[in-house]
């Protein structure tokens, strides 16, 4: 027992392995709380097709709450480039890949603009994404006059959207796989892929990294792109599930997103983060709803418990790094 | 007998003779590695380097000495491609160059082991040492089993680490300030350049770490690299290097070679520039 506590893996995957627990812990209050209904299939279909909305950006915000950074704009993303898709499909009669591309690269763009607002201006993120935070909602306002958009016609029963969001076998939602898939890709990124390697120099210290020879500003405006570009993916993937745009849609996945990242395990501090946290984070966060009112407790609990889970989390986390300065 | 004596004092001579020489020719026509020329570097208002004028030969350890603000470490980021000068030219290898980033600087063959060290503390090491020139495939994915391969054999080999708990994969954060400046002369050795720039690199050593640190530098002399390095210790500089150029306030004021001057003498000018501001470079 105590080789294997004291084992390579181990030492090296603290983190994970404490996120892992808690987040087994936590099932287990679920099942034997409410069996009734963890012990049946519905409840987890159904997270499984709820996760990957906000999941796919947390996975990719993980990117850049390593660098040091935050982004607070990507509800209004998801926001914007949803409308453009929305727009596109109607207007093309179902056009998915011409709706897919600009929906895309203007996510794309949107992550630009946030990345050179905070290399080449010099804005603090927390203060330059929150300008574009309200500039995009704004912007989807002023198009869509505050009215919704119905892709049901174009979209309904297509192939894409089977390969989105229908059910495989009739029960695991697609979204669910891709969530899988992308997870995956973007761990090996991140551990392994030279921008990953850099996106945790840059984060560590701005300063070294540059005299390494990194360019530390590249790295930063990759990153947000990146941002852009999966939360414009999480809105089309919202799309298809609702068949729907809405002018407001992407509004509730800030809080949610950003706590999977931290509640996962990725410094707060930059330098330092795990993209299989982040995963469990997920897990975590987008179960609790469900999970608390499972259990019997009322709905006015759910924030309370959330914001628990978070404060703890983020804490200890901190705690363990003073440890080990 | 005799004739063959004299024979054999003649060669002897000869060769002696030859020698002589052909050491002469080497040290006149002592390859040129870097020069600089007439750089001027200003932030904003301020003038940090005026009219600088260095040139570094093969083989030859320069050491830079100057008081604070004597613009010494905004030379060496001239040469290193942090800071791009004004004006004036820069020559490497005799030839005319403009270096506009770190990166490209290291292409050429300059390694910077900075004062700040250059490290970044929650990576493990086989990352740090690679950082910024990975091993990586077409795709740009890491090599991590060769990284971690050759940043062992730069452990053990080119710097020495005995310890079993320095591994490859240790955070930078649990080294000491000797062994974080090792690791940095490993990885300037391991990618084999010709120029390396030492910021400060005896600061905040323990005195047997220091000591190490000069050796290394001394050591460099028999692999024909060369060194510019900054010191504040008029000793460890004196020990380690063959010249020393003086800066004060962004100019050179000064330029002595080693068997020129002795450490004293050294120490008297600095205090003279220091009293004075001016030094007398006539005697």
């Amino acid at each position: 027992m105590s080789n294997l506590l004291n084992s390579y893996f181990v030492k090296t995957h603290k983190l994970e392995i404490s996120i892992t627990i808690i987040a087994v812990v936590l099932f287990l209050i679920y099942f034997l709380g409410a069996p009734h209904v963890f012990t049946r299939f519905p409840i987890y279909r159904a997270f499984m097709q709820s996760m990957p909305f906000f999941g796919i950006i947390a996975i990719s915000a993980t990117f850049v709450v390593t660098l040091g950074e935050i982004d607070l704009s990507f509800p209004s993303i998801v926001g914007i480039t949803s409308l453009i898709f929305g727009i596109i499909m109607t207007s093309t009669d179902g056009n998915f890949f011409i709706a897919f591309i600009l929906a895309t690269s203007l996510g794309m763009f949107a992550g630009l603009v946030n990345g050179l607002l905070v290399t080449k201006i010099g804005i603090p993120s927390i203060v330059a994404t929150i300008g574009t935070l309200f500039f995009w909602r704004g912007l989807v306002n002023v198009i869509s006059q505050g009215s919704g958009i119905a892709i049901v016609d174009v979209a309904d029963g297509t192939w894409h959207h089977m390969i989105f969001v229908e059910k495989l076998f009739g029960k695991i939602p697609m979204q669910f796989i891709w969530f899988i898939v992308l997870t995956g890709l973007m761990q090996w990124v991140y551990r392994y892929h030279k921008f990953g390697n850099h996106i945790h120099f840059v984060g560590d210290n701005k300063a070294s990294a540059q005299m390494m020879g990194i360019n530390v500003d590249n790295v930063k405006i990759i990153a947000f792109v990146q941002l852009g570009f999966f939360s414009a993916l999480a809105g089309i993937f919202t799309m298809y599930e609702m068949l729907y745009f809405w002018p407001t849609q992407g509004e509730g996945l800030m809080l949610t997103t950003l706590a999977a990242v931290f509640v996962g395990g990725t410094s707060v501090f930059g330098g330092k983060g795990t993209i299989f946290g982040t995963f469990i984070g997920v897990l975590i966060i987008g179960s609790l709803e469900s999970g608390i009112v499972a259990l019997g407790l009322s709905g006015f609990y759910v924030k309370f418990i959330n914001g628990l889970m978070i404060t703890v989390a983020v804490t200890v986390y901190a705690l363990i790094q003073r440890r080990k300065n | 007998m005799l004739l063959l004596h004299w024979q054999q004092y003649k060669s002897d001579k000869l060769n002696f003779i030859t020698c002589l020489t052909f050491k002469a020719g080497l040290f006149s026509m002592a390859e040129e590695l870097l020069k600089l020329q007439n750089i001027y570097k200003n932030f904003g208002n301020v003038k940090v380097l005026k009219d600088v004028n260095i040139k570094i030969n093969k083989g030859e350890v320069v050491a830079l000495i100057g008081d604070n603000g004597a613009g010494k470490s905004t030379l060496i980021k001239v040469i290193t491609g942090v800071h791009s000068p004004n004006s004036g030219k820069v020559f490497f290898k005799e030839k005319e160059v403009q270096i506009k980033s770190v990166a490209q600087s290291r292409k050429m063959g300059i390694e910077a082991v900075y004062q700040e060290r250059a490290l970044c503390d929650q990576q493990e090491l086989y990352r740090n040492i690679f950082a910024g020139r990975e091993i990586t495939n077409s795709f740009g994915f890491l090599d991590i089993k060769k990284q971690r391969k050759e940043a062992e054999k730069i452990l053990r080999d080119y710097i020495g680490f005995t310890s079993k708990a320095i591994t490859v994969d240790s955070q930078v954060m649990g080294l000491s300030g000797g062994e974080k400046q090792g690791v940095a002369f490993g990885r300037s050795l391991y990618f084999n350049s010709d120029l390396i720039v030492l910021d400060e690199p005896t600061m905040g050593l323990s005195i047997q770490e220091t000591e190490k640190v000069l050796n290394f530098v001394k050591g460099l002399k028999n692999e024909n690299k060369s060194a510019i390095f900054i010191d504040h210790n008029i000793i460890h500089v004196y020990g380690a290097a063959d010249r020393f150029i003086i800066l004060d306030r962004g100019e050179v004021v000064g330029e002595f070679n080693k068997e020129d001057i002795s450490r004293e003498e050294l120490v008297q000018k600095m205090i003279q520039l220091h009293e004075s501001g001016k030094i007398k470079v006539e005697d």
